[in-house]
């Protein structure tokens, strides 16, 4: 990935900057040009919640190019209180204490290397929350 | 608008097709349907592929089988919408006739995947996602299909085995078609204890990899009988989007696009989803299956494993369902399979569909997609007497 394309998107991986819609109040992730539920554009920025729950995820044991090192290696859907719901990877967890329903929050990863010259990629990912620490 | 007829079909078996380039998979499925009718020209190519620029480094593929078949200077250009590209050039072939633009077209798919090395074929097949919010994050086009099977089974309380009981029945079905890629049958232990792709996928879940070309021959219904004896009618035909990324979906498990191109060629065709005597579905995971059924009005949304444990999904069942075999057996050569679909309906509905012939198939129903259903095609196809 070129560099100017991964920098474009910096609002969205290290942030997670989302759109809100002043006409009908819903969060639009990814961003759009406009709302996929009223159809207008008059957007405000909205910054997605720093913890939300996992409603689905799966365990990726074909990674594709760029993945080979971290496989098998979790996704998942994550939904907030609002209703929102944002796909991304699930990081430091134990495959086998992966539940639907668990709590994750925001962190902050590298997430593939894009061959020896390119760059690396950051971004936010979603760890589990551990209720005893 | 003009009425469409389809007079003619060809295909190749799909498969691996190590001695055969991406010309000419699509140039033996083009003279075969060609050679079976008596037309006098053809005034464009409209062909559906999604990976050639990746895998075969090809782009400019309309020019490409255009030039192998000696067909230039007709126009001819590439559609692509991912996985639903065929049927894409379906519809694109179906307005350029019914317009009136072009009289006589050949449309078709072809796919070469295994021109792809090591994981560039996962890779190219997972763009028909979101690059920037999906693949960015390293989720795959199977794990996405993954996240929506355990939302299914959470919400539905469905239980895993039935997805591996509708592959067996695909293998079933796929296992007496000669133009499949997969002719074996298997049992439900065959999927459980496959490999995991992308949990709770297995391997026995997922279309197998592979390359060919289907090719269907169009022309106005008036003009059919001057070119061919027997013929079938493009009867409806719908096409919608959704999300690019699924999770921005008010219902992860409605594919609303498919609801929404079905209705539209009901309404088209005069047809209820009763009145469909077969149908071709895109099964490119069990999954897809499950929601594509209930999506096109086949099934109550949750209910696809009470119909299928009916029966309803078998060759003697209410509505029988991938007489191929599915991508799931017959084989998913992406861009092509949209056309295969339509041709395997043709053989049913004309009556050359070998040991799989239902008998007095009136009316068939092909449903392909992009993605998870991010792009819709659904087509009605008619037996003309």
């Amino acid at each position: 990935m070129s560099v100017p394309r991964y920098w474009r998107n910096i609002p969205q991986r290290v942030r997670m900057e989302a759109l809100k819609c002043k006409s009908c109040g819903k969060i639009i992730y990814p961003p759009r040009a406009k709302c996929i539920y009223c159809g207008k554009n008059d957007f405000e920025c909205y910054t997605i919640p720093e913890k939300g729950r996992l409603i689905s995820f799966s365990i990726i044991r074909h990674p594709p190019i760029g993945f080979e090192h971290t496989t098998p290696y979790v996704v998942g859907i994550i939904e907030f209180e609002n209703g929102l719901r944002i796909s991304s990877q699930i990081t430091d967890v134990d495959i086998n204490e992966l539940k639907i329903g668990m709590e994750v929050e925001q962190v902050f990863r590298k997430v593939s290397e894009d061959g020896k010259s390119g760059i690396i990629q950051y971004a936010i990912k979603f760890r589990p929350i551990f209720q005893n620490i | 608008m003009r009425r469409v007829a389809i007079i003619s079909y060809g295909m190749t078996k799909v498969d691996r097709h190590w001695n055969k380039s991406i010309k000419d998979l699509f140039s033996e499925a083009t003279l075969k349907a060609i050679n079976k009718v008596n037309i006098p020209k053809v005034d464009a190519i409209f062909v559906g592929n999604m990976c050639a620029s990746d895998l075969c480094d090809q782009n400019n593929i309309g020019t490409v089988v255009a030039d192998h078949l000696g067909m230039i200077p007709i126009p001819s250009y590439r559609i692509e919408a991912a996985c639903g590209s065929g049927g894409a050039a379906i519809l694109s072939g179906f307005m350029a006739v019914s317009s009136g633009l072009f009289d006589i077209v050949v449309v078709g798919g072809v796919e070469k995947l295994t021109d792809g090395v090591g994981k560039k074929a996962t890779f190219s097949l997972g763009k028909a996602a979101d690059f920037e919010y999906e693949l960015f994050y390293g989720i795959t086009f199977a794990s996405l299909n993954a996240l929506i099977m355990r939302r299914y089974m959470e919400v539905y309380k469905v239980p895993r085995e039935a997805f591996a009981d509708f592959a067996v029945l695909m293998h079933r079905n796929g296992a007496k078609n000669p133009y499949a890629q997969l002719q074996f049958e298997i049992n439900r232990e065959t999927v459980l204890k496959s490999e995991d792709i992308a949990d709770p996928i297995k391997l026995y879940d997922c279309a197998p990899i592979g390359d060919g070309a289907a090719v269907v021959i169009l022309c106005p219904l008036e003009d059919a009988s001057r070119y061919s004896d027997s013929f079938v009618e493009i009867a409806g035909i719908g096409s919608a989007t959704d999300t690019i990324d699924i999770a921005s979906r008010e219902d992860l498990l409605l594919l609303k696009s498919i609801l929404i191109a079905a209705n539209n060629a009901y309404k088209m065709a005069k047809v209820s989803p009763s009145d469909i005597d077969l149908a071709e579905i895109h099964d490119a995971f069990t999954i897809n299956a499950a929601l594509s059924l209930e999506a096109l009005g086949f099934s109550k949304r949750g209910e696809f494993d009470k119909l299928l444990y009916d029966g309803a999904f078998e060759p003697d069942g209410l509505i029988p369902v991938n007489l191929s075999g599915g991508l799931k057996s017959r084989g998913h050569p992406v861009g092509a399979t949209g056309v295969y679909q339509i041709a395997e309906i043709i053989m049913q509905l004309l009556g050359e569909a070998g040991k799989n012939q239902l008998k007095n198939a009136e009316i068939g129903l092909a449903q392909n997609m992009a993605g998870v259903a991010s792009n819709s095609y659904v087509t009605i196809l008619k037996r003309c007497r």
